[in-house]
């Protein structure tokens, strides 16, 4: 310790204040509270304060001693008048003024204290000093004050807190307020003059040194906030104590109320400036001193947290923005580092926003640092956010005396595990994340047929120019769009690509309206045995083996319609079937299979029931068409009839409609009545040939498929082929079909999660439905062929008949 | 175990620097300087294709006997630099890509803070933080 020369006003000013300090007459002052408070009330950066202390050698010893203490006030004092901290000043400075303890939690005091300092010179130290001095006997100071101030000694800078008690109010923070705490209450805000000391000193040094040595603990969050917390804990002196910390909030409002707390502070709140609440809180603090957890929110404070909160953001599980937390907390004076430390301490999450705790921690902080205490490094656990909701509803509603972070008995912030609100905020985040994606799979389910659906999804896959010319050469059925479609779905199964398994879905349930009726049901069923990918996937589209004559796409109303009506007629024809056959074979070679299916579905269909014949010999016509225009090159696809039987047999009514679509409104017309002729007809090979062809050239013409020519010719052939095929592989392309489409609820279901499983699915149900389709367009030629032929054969029929009866 | 670690404003200019032997701070500053042209250019040179993603980890800007100089530019047109020991072998880009990542992540975090302004010398203790981890031990 070196050796140290005080004049007298220090000498005087110094003992006081040890004394004050050492409460426990030890001579010699420990790091309690009140020379930490007192070092606090220096107001002096928290590391000038440590440094003062390492000066001094409090540190070394591990207490103050009376040297230690005294070096560490006039540190304290070369300090606070901006001199750097030098060993050697202690002797070289002279005229050094005392050092200024003030109670200033609020910077604002601070200042004003600042301003007693020239006021009055006369020394109201002792005035202050008597302040300092724990209230009650705080009484007694005034009297020294006067006493003092007469000996006070020359005024250098003198920072009159007496000058201050001059006037009263100003410090209202002024922990004099202490109301009647217990004596030590640190000099609520006492200041020092510098040479001011005079007599009154001896009161005050206590309490200096206390808030010194509380100071000098600050660093330890743990004696500090125990001060404040005992100022808290202990009588709530509210007003203090809020104002202290609350002052930003109302700038003034707050030490309004303290002068009225205490008596003895109007001249002590002169003099003793709002080191108050520092004293308060030491006192506090000492009276407490059970928590050791600085940062804890007292009830008060949370409820007086949560009240501030409200204002901005009257939801309580609500965020206050970067901007409106910005204004709030500038309020609070304090330097935009600092509050920006604040910031990145309590916004825990980092998402510029502040909850509800973590603006009672941001709020906490400001207060601590507003006390003086410093900004810890992390934050502390107590003030980490919760993952729950803190119940605000329990505290107390004082909100005052929040200034110290007294550790209130009252766990008010529940000591949350480090895990952040952030990820509560996750988990809220999560959630509406995780339902969008769940929503993400489509979904094939088997859909329920919606034609309109089917249309869309047609019209959507198909975008190819099939369509139109569909649309062109059928303007007289509505299903014209379909048949396009179809072929444009033959033709694209693999290069399509749904949008969202959605629209696949929808194409599906759109074919799967096709399928209203049964037996198209059965043809899809088929056709998308047939196709090369059976619809797997999607549940909702029917997969491929929907063979259903009625394109699923557009109209299928209409076919579906048709079809039933056809159906009816078909059924009777069921005799007639036979020709079907006949009209299939016509090779669809856009669907690699599907021309196939449907062709042969055509051509089983006939041989079976003459209204599944007949659908399946317009489907397949309608497929041949269809697929002719597109690929005419697959020729093979004949051998797929049988396939198409079962969907013929199912199709019929379909692939009514479905002639009806492909061929001209005349043939399509005709096609249906025709179908039972036409498949008389087929029996004919000639007949049916031609009928084929007729339906076919209908179909052709119909069908915005291709050349027109070209199908009929190969759909003659195919038919031919088919139709012996069709009547042996009707019934059994049926019971395929059947078999397929009872086979199609199951495998929609599954798919589900897995999107590429599901888009594959799709795909491949949309390949599917374009094979369908086109089957059921060729069925539909087909039928109306065995209708032209049947048209003949009655023609015939009655040609001769007349003989007969002649 | 960077050597010296610049954040460089739109505007070019610095952000935030810091180098880890405090000697010859002066020299890691031009060195950062004009690491700066080396990353313009590259960023007219990806510009070209605007459509694309810029690649933000732009790489090696350039090497000298004594360090080499990592780039990273922000879609705001950040850019960070850090600048490593050439002796130092053992970084490799992968490192340096992390090193980048979590630059910008606390970045990102300096400039959510509301008491930050967008173009202020960066004073946030948490940055210092990361940067004084990343910086070379030796100190």
């Amino acid at each position: 310790m070196e050796s140290l020369t005080l004049s007298d006003v220090e000498q005087k000013y110094y003992s006081d204040l040890f004394a004050y300090c050492d409460t426990d007459n030890t001579k010699k002052v420990a790091s309690n509270g009140r020379v930490l408070d007192l070092f606090r009330a220096a107001q002096l950066p928290s590391e000038v304060v440590l440094q003062i202390t390492e000066l001094c050698g409090a540190t070394r010893l591990g207490h103050f001693g009376r040297s230690q203490f005294y070096i560490a006030l006039k540190l304290i004092a070369i300090a606070q008048s901006g001199l750097p901290l030098r060993v050697e000043s202690l002797n070289s400075v002279k005229d050094l003024p005392l050092p200024r303890f003030v109670v200033g939690k609020n910077e604002a005091e601070a200042r004003h204290v600042a301003l007693y300092q020239d006021t009055d010179s006369q020394g109201l130290y002792p005035a202050s000093a008597a302040a300092v001095m724990p209230r009650p006997p705080g009484r007694g100071l005034q009297n020294k004050k006067a006493p003092p101030p007469s000996t006070s000694l020359p005024v250098h800078e003198v920072v009159q807190p007496l000058a201050a008690s001059v006037e009263p109010q100003p410090e209202p923070t002024s922990p004099v307020v202490s109301p009647d705490q217990s004596p030590p209450t640190s000099p609520p805000s006492w200041r020092k003059h510098k040479r001011q000391h005079s007599g009154g000193n001896v009161d005050r040094p206590p309490v200096v040194a206390a808030a010194g040595a509380v100071w000098t603990q600050f660093r330890e969050p743990q004696t500090a906030p125990v001060s404040a917390e005992g100022m808290w804990a202990s009588h709530s002196p509210p007003p203090p104590g809020q104002e202290s910390w609350v002052s930003f909030t109302a700038d003034t409002p707050p030490s309004s109320t303290l002068p009225g707390m205490h008596p003895s502070s109007v001249q002590e709140s002169t003099t003793i400036r709002t080191v108050a609440s520092a004293a308060m809180t030491n006192e506090i603090q000492r009276q407490s001193s059970g928590y050791d957890d600085p940062w804890k929110i007292t009830d008060e404070q949370r409820q007086y947290y949560i009240n501030q909160f409200k204002t901005i953001q009257p939801d309580l599980t609500g965020f206050i923005p970067g901007s409106a937390a910005k204004e709030f907390f500038t309020k609070s004076k304090l330097p935009i580092l600092e509050l920006s430390h604040i910031w990145e301490l309590s916004d825990f999450d980092k998402d510029g926003a502040l909850t509800l705790d973590e603006f009672c921690a941001a709020f906490h902080l400001v207060v601590a640092r507003k006390n003086g205490y410093d900004l810890p490094e992390k934050l502390p656990e107590s003030l980490m956010p919760k993952l729950i909701d803190l119940d605000d509803s329990a505290e107390v509603p004082e909100q005052t005396a929040d200034v110290g972070y007294s550790g209130s008995p009252v766990e008010v912030t529940p000591n949350k595990s480090p895990s952040m609100p952030s990820l509560n905020q996750a988990w809220q985040e999560m959630n509406p994340n995780n339902e969008d994606t769940a929503i993400v799979h489509p979904v094939p389910i088997r859909m329920t047929p919606s034609k309109i659906h089917m249309q869309e999804m047609e019209l959507k896959r198909t975008g190819s120019g099939e369509r139109e010319t569909f649309d062109n050469n059928h303007p007289t059925s509505p299903l014209l769009t379909k048949p396009p479609e179809l072929d444009e779905e033959a033709k694209l199964p693999a290069s399509m690509k749904f949008v969202a398994a959605n629209t696949v879905g929808e194409g599906y349930s759109s074919s799967d309206s096709f399928t209203s009726d049964p037996e198209p049901i059965t043809r899809q069923r088929s056709q998308s045995g047939t196709s090369p990918e059976p619809l797997k996937v999607v549940a909702p589209p029917p997969p491929p083996p929907r063979p259903h004559p009625t394109h699923s796409r557009s109209s299928s109303l209409d076919m579906n319609r048709t079809f039933a009506a056809t159906s009816a007629a078909g059924q009777a024809q069921a005799s007639a079937i036979a020709y079907l056959p006949a009209v299939p074979p016509r090779p669809l070679p856009t669907q690699t299979s599907a021309p196939h299916t449907g062709l042969r579905v055509e051509a089983e269909a006939a041989p079976g029931a003459a209204a599944g014949l007949a659908t399946t010999a317009a489907a397949t016509t309608t497929a041949a068409a269809t697929t002719s225009p597109q690929q005419i090159p697959q020729q093979p696809n004949f051998a797929d009839f049988s396939q198409f039987q079962a969907f013929a047999a199912s199709e019929q009514p379909s692939s009514l409609p479905e002639v009806d679509k492909h061929s001209e409104a005349g043939p399509v017309e005709k096609a249906p009545e025709g179908a039972g002729p036409l498949r008389t007809v087929k029996s004919d090979g000639q007949v049916d040939e031609r009928a084929s062809a007729s339906v076919n050239s209908a179909k052709g013409a119909s069908g915005p498929i291709a050349p027109p020519p070209k199908p009929v010719r190969r759909r003659l052939k195919s038919e031919d082929e088919l139709r012996p095929e069709d009547e042996q592989h009707g019934p059994q392309k049926s019971n395929v079909i059947a078999a397929v489409l009872s086979t199609q609820p199951s495998i929609p279901r599954s798919v589900g999660k897995d999107k590429k499983a599901i888009q594959a699915s799709i795909r491949r149900n949309k390949e599917t439905n374009t094979v369908l389709a086109r089957l059921n367009s060729e069925l539909q030629q087909q039928l109306k062929d065995l209708l032209e032929e049947r048209i003949s054969l009655e023609v015939q029929l009655e040609q001769l008949r007349p003989f007969s009866h002649l | 175990m960077a050597v010296c670690i610049a954040v460089i404003a739109k505007e070019n200019y610095p952000l935030y620097i810091r180098s880890v032997p405090t000697q010859n701070e002066l020299k890691f500053h031009y060195t950062v300087h004009t690491s700066l042209d080396v990353v313009e250019e590259k960023i007219s040179a990806v510009g070209k294709s605007l459509g694309d993603q810029r690649e933000l980890y732009l790489g090696l800007l350039y090497p000298t006997e004594d360090y080499k100089v990592y780039g990273y530019v922000t879609n705001s047109k950040v850019k960070f630099v850090i600048v490593v020991d050439s002796s130092n072998t053992s970084l490799r880009d992968n490192e340096i890509r992390s090193m980048f990542r979590k630059l910008h992540n606390t970045f990102t975090d300096v400039m959510c803070n509301p008491f930050h302004n967008p173009g202020d010398t960066i004073q946030s203790k948490a940055f210092d933080g990361i940067v004084s981890g990343m910086m070379v031990q030796s100190g």
